[in-house]
């Protein structure tokens, strides 16, 4: 069990609040479709900080501008992957940004193992550290 | 109607003796400034008895090509061009007759590209602030604002990573960043300090920083807070998830010192390193060289800044800094909290905000910008707002500063009556709970306390933090504010 505050992944903006209802969510998505910003739902179960690539569950929602449309489609994540990680990003394609501009958690597994932290001691007092999932020690699909 | 002086008959000219700076070709009263000249403005308080045109011609003169007699030697040289031309004097409003302050002026100067090299801070700030501040024509001198034309900027390469990618890199959008500066800054051992970084990392800030004055010194060496360091990061990043990261401050007596902590903290795996402003614009330009080819983000402290640019009169605006600190290649830089304990006046810090984070800053004579300047696609700096902040100022400093911006709590997590952690998650939980609020459309600099107080219910940690520094502000005069009037008025 993770022993932070929350037990729990604190990646993206909201993960110290209590989770969002879907209402609040539709508010979020309400922000960035406001800011011109393209909604995209990923999905994982290998929450390592530096796991950029979560699978993109369909591509960026360039042209839907319905926040009901889009909560539909977390919902329907969220029945495919009901274990998974699943976040929310937004996409700013202006001039200058061009990156997420948004990124909050709508979905997590009930249990959250959390990380194990591996030392490997080298010369100079230095280590080298590895963070690995206690989940991903199984196969993809089958981890929580 | 012109009142140009320029004696241009070369044998006038050009006899030897003393000549006023306004004959010598310095105030240009008619020049229409280039697009590839640098601009800059000065503040100018003449000594009694000196005509303002005179003063700025003699800036202009002192920080370009001029000496304090004719030199012949000037007609082996394209001389014109290389003379910095005073182009505009203006009385600086409410100064001089009829009020307590002596007669000050916005004095105008342009200086062709072809004075500067490339690339070099140290060469433009060596003509821009190099000799004239001392000299004796005027009384004070303070550099209020610069414009760089986009053809020199185009010789800076700009912060190595810039906001945009630090996020990326750090996972982290839509929300200011967090960080706390380790305190007591000095006497903790290298085991005791890295215990504060850990607490506070895996509390819920996504930074920790060394304080501008750690570098190695006998209670704690680099070597031993670098290492416990990093354990503290790692920890943290395992018991949350999240990229965390601590600013090693790798400013030290010598540049091979720098890059030898620097080469440290990299193999250490840190993401990202500071140093402090008193290290000097080549040092900062070579550290920033370094941080390009390391993929390192690179904080800069700016350490001493306030010896020259907080006072009116004499010195240097700090906008000014944060121009040549974005050409030079940082990443981050402190600039300012508005509601906290140290200098600022709401609308200049919005213009050093603006300054570091914008693509284009039009000219806004409120917020102090003197000029449009086109950033030229240069990365943007995450400024930093640390000192004297605290959970309770969350949606004054929401609203002021913005989302892109480094939060620094240090008294206000570490101060925490219940631990370091609970600090950590009371500034946490305030933050969230104030940008969903922001996100949602509500008033929140209005709600803000309710939006608060509100979250505090189910959040103990945050309601210690209310209850312990729920009076605490810094209400104190801003000694450096705006002077300008809404269209200005030309007194040539």
């Amino acid at each position: 069990m993770m022993t932070n505050h929350g037990n729990r992944l604190t990646q993206g903006q909201f993960s110290y609040l209590p989770d969002l209802s879907d209402e609040q969510i539709t508010l979020q998505i309400k922000y960035a479709l406001k800011n011109g910003w393209a909604v995209n739902i990923e999905y994982t179960d290998d929450p390592h900080p530096r796991n950029t690539y979560w699978e993109m569950f369909g591509n960026p929602m360039f042209d839907l501008k319905d926040p009901a449309g889009i909560l539909m489609e977390i919902k329907e994540c969220r029945k495919t992957f009901p274990n998974h990680y699943i976040r929310v990003t937004a996409f700013d394609s202006t001039h200058g940004w061009e990156a997420p501009r948004m990124s909050y958690i709508v979905n997590r597994p009930e249990k959250e193992p959390g990380f194990r932290l591996t030392r490997e001691e080298r010369g100079g007092r230095t280590q080298g550290y590895t963070i690995q999932s206690y989940a991903s020690d199984r196969p993809e699909g089958e981890r929580y | 109607m012109s009142d140009r002086q320029t004696v241009s008959e070369g044998k006038e000219r050009y006899q030897s003796g003393v000549m006023p700076y306004k004959k010598m070709g310095y105030w240009e009263p008619d020049y229409v400034p280039k697009d590839t000249d640098v601009i800059a403005m000065f503040r100018i308080t003449p000594q009694k008895g000196v005509d303002p045109e005179e003063c700025a011609a003699a800036v202009a003169g002192e920080s370009s090509t001029a000496t304090w007699t004719v030199v012949w030697t000037d007609r082996l040289t394209a001389c014109e061009l290389y003379r910095a031309k005073a182009y505009r004097v203006d009385k600086v409003p409410n100064t001089g007759e009829g009020t307590d302050i002596e007669a000050q002026y916005f004095s105008y100067i342009a200086y062709d590209m072809d004075l500067f090299e490339e690339g070099s801070i140290a060469n433009l700030t060596a003509s821009i602030i190099g000799n004239v501040f001392g000299f004796k024509a005027v009384k004070a001198l303070r550099l209020e604002d610069m414009r760089m034309p986009v053809a020199y900027l185009k010789t800076y390469k700009g912060p190595s990573t810039g906001i945009v990618v630090e996020r990326e890199r750090l996972d982290k959008f839509g929300r200011p960043l967090l960080g706390a500066t380790t305190k007591p800054k000095l006497g903790l051992s290298g085991r005791n300090y890295g215990r504060v970084v850990y607490e506070a990392l895996k509390g819920g800030l996504d930074f920790v920083k060394d304080d501008e004055n750690i570098n190695s010194q006998p209670f704690m060496h680099w070597r031993d807070r670098f290492l416990y360091c990093m354990e503290a990061v790692n920890k943290a990043s395992a018991a949350t998830g999240e990229v965390k990261g601590h600013y090693l401050n790798v400013t030290a007596g010598t540049m091979e010192e720098m890059i030898e902590r620097s080469e440290f903290a990299k193999e250490l795996g840190s993401v990202i390193i500071m140093i402090d402003l008193v290290v000097g614009y080549t040092a900062i330009q070579s550290m920033s060289n370094w941080a390009r080819n390391n993929d390192m983000i690179l904080h800069l402290h700016r350490a001493g800044n306030s010896t020259y640019s907080r006072q009116k009169n004499h010195g240097m605006n700090f906008r000014v800094i944060c121009k040549w600190m974005r050409m030079a290649g940082v990443d981050h830089l402190h600039a300012g909290t508005v509601v906290g304990k140290l200098e600022g006046d709401p609308l200049m810090i919005k213009g050093f905000y603006d300054t570091l984070r914008e693509g284009y800053t039009p000219q806004n004579l409120e917020s102090g910008l003197f000029f449009d300047q086109d950033w030229a696609s240069l990365n943007k700096v995450m400024p930093v707002a640390s000192g004297g902040i605290h959970a309770g100022q969350m949606h004054q400093l929401i609203h002021y500063l913005g989302e892109d911006v480094v939060l620094q709590f240090g008294g206000g997590t570490i101060g925490h009556p219940e631990g370091i952690q609970q600090g950590a998650i009371a500034n946490r939980v305030a933050l969230e709970v104030m940008i969903q609020a922001r996100n949602e459309g509500r008033d929140y600099l209005k709600e803000g306390p309710e939006i608060l107080a509100n979250a505090a219910k189910w959040c103990s940690p945050l309601k210690s933090a209310l209850d312990t520094w729920k009076d605490i502000t810094f209400n104190y005069d801003s000694t450096d504010t705006p002077d300008f009037v809404p269209t200005a008025t030309v007194s040539v």
